[in-house]
């Protein structure tokens, strides 16, 4: 904490330690990130918050085979270090060669407790390696040739059409089960 | 199946399966370094994928981050770009 923060009265109710760092027991103790970002752009003058997806229900399918006999895609909100041109990366879906895994990632864009933790380790977020090595032991049927980068953006629109992308690609690879790994 | 740390996000979206990691955004599957936490993780999705029946099933993967100060600063009012004080 910032000696500015240690000034600053609580501006949450959630995720609150005692003075010795042990957790408030008379607090929530999981995050709630949407009140945290609604409080944080208000505190900001910002107006109107930021309404998230929000449904009822989620579609649903049994897997056909067993883990041990399927193959799997991961998806993550990184991109390729070199997709990083300028100030911007080149944000547009894309599938990338699974092997060799990535040693480094572009996440400096994202969110993400910077303060607390970093993304140098990129099987903390794309965890490659962790399931190559499950398919090597036969746990995991294979891992796909390629997995897959999607942007974050404030358009559900655009993000509805990278998914069906990211969908056909999927199709096109025999691809049994997505694991999607939002940072 | 997503693996993630913004628990209420994912939720209030509704996916068919989700493990929640209770770590610091960034590091969803597992500390870095850490590599037999995130075997945890990874290996708790991939039982998720057998065993769930319904829908909105979430899973907590079982690992935890040193200590707790990291909660009260993520988008701590006062600090200048909202991520507990550092650009980027």
């Amino acid at each position: 904490m910032t000696d500015v923060e240690a000034t600053i009265p609580p501006n949450h109710e959630d995720g609150m330690a005692e003075a010795d760092g042990t957790i408030d027991p008379a607090h929530r103790v999981a995050l709630s990130y949407i009140d945290r970002s609604r409080r944080y752009y208000a505190s900001k003058g910002y107006e109107q918050p930021y309404r998230w997806v929000t449904n009822d229900s989620a579609p649903f399918h049994k897997p056909e085979r067993a883990v041990a006999s399927s193959r799997l895609a991961v998806v993550t909100t990184s991109f390729p270090v070199e997709c990083h041109d300028g100030p911007r990366p080149a944000k547009s879906v894309r599938a990338v060669a699974a092997d060799p895994p990535p040693e480094q990632m572009y996440t400096d864009d994202l969110f993400w407790h910077k303060d607390a933790t970093t993304t140098d380790d990129v099987e903390s977020f794309l965890p490659l390696r962790t399931l190559a090595g499950f398919a090597a032991e036969g746990r995991l049927g294979s891992l796909n040739d390629r997995f897959f980068c999607i942007p974050t953006t404030y358009s559900q629109r655009s993000t509805r059409a990278d998914a069906e992308t990211i969908a056909s690609w999927c199709d096109d690879d025999d691809v049994d089960l997505v694991l999607l790994v939002p940072l | 199946m997503v693996i993630g740390s913004a628990r209420d996000i994912v939720e209030q979206a509704a996916v068919a399966r989700f493990v929640f990691t209770d770590v610091p955004l960034g590091n969803p599957c597992g500390p870095p370094g850490n590599r037999e936490d995130q075997r945890l993780v990874v290996d708790t999705a991939l039982r998720l994928f057998d065993s769930a029946f319904l829908p909105r099933t979430t899973v907590q993967a079982p690992v935890h981050w040193p200590g707790h100060d990291w909660r009260a600063s993520y988008m701590s009012i006062g600090s200048p770009d909202g991520r507990g004080g550092r650009s980027g």
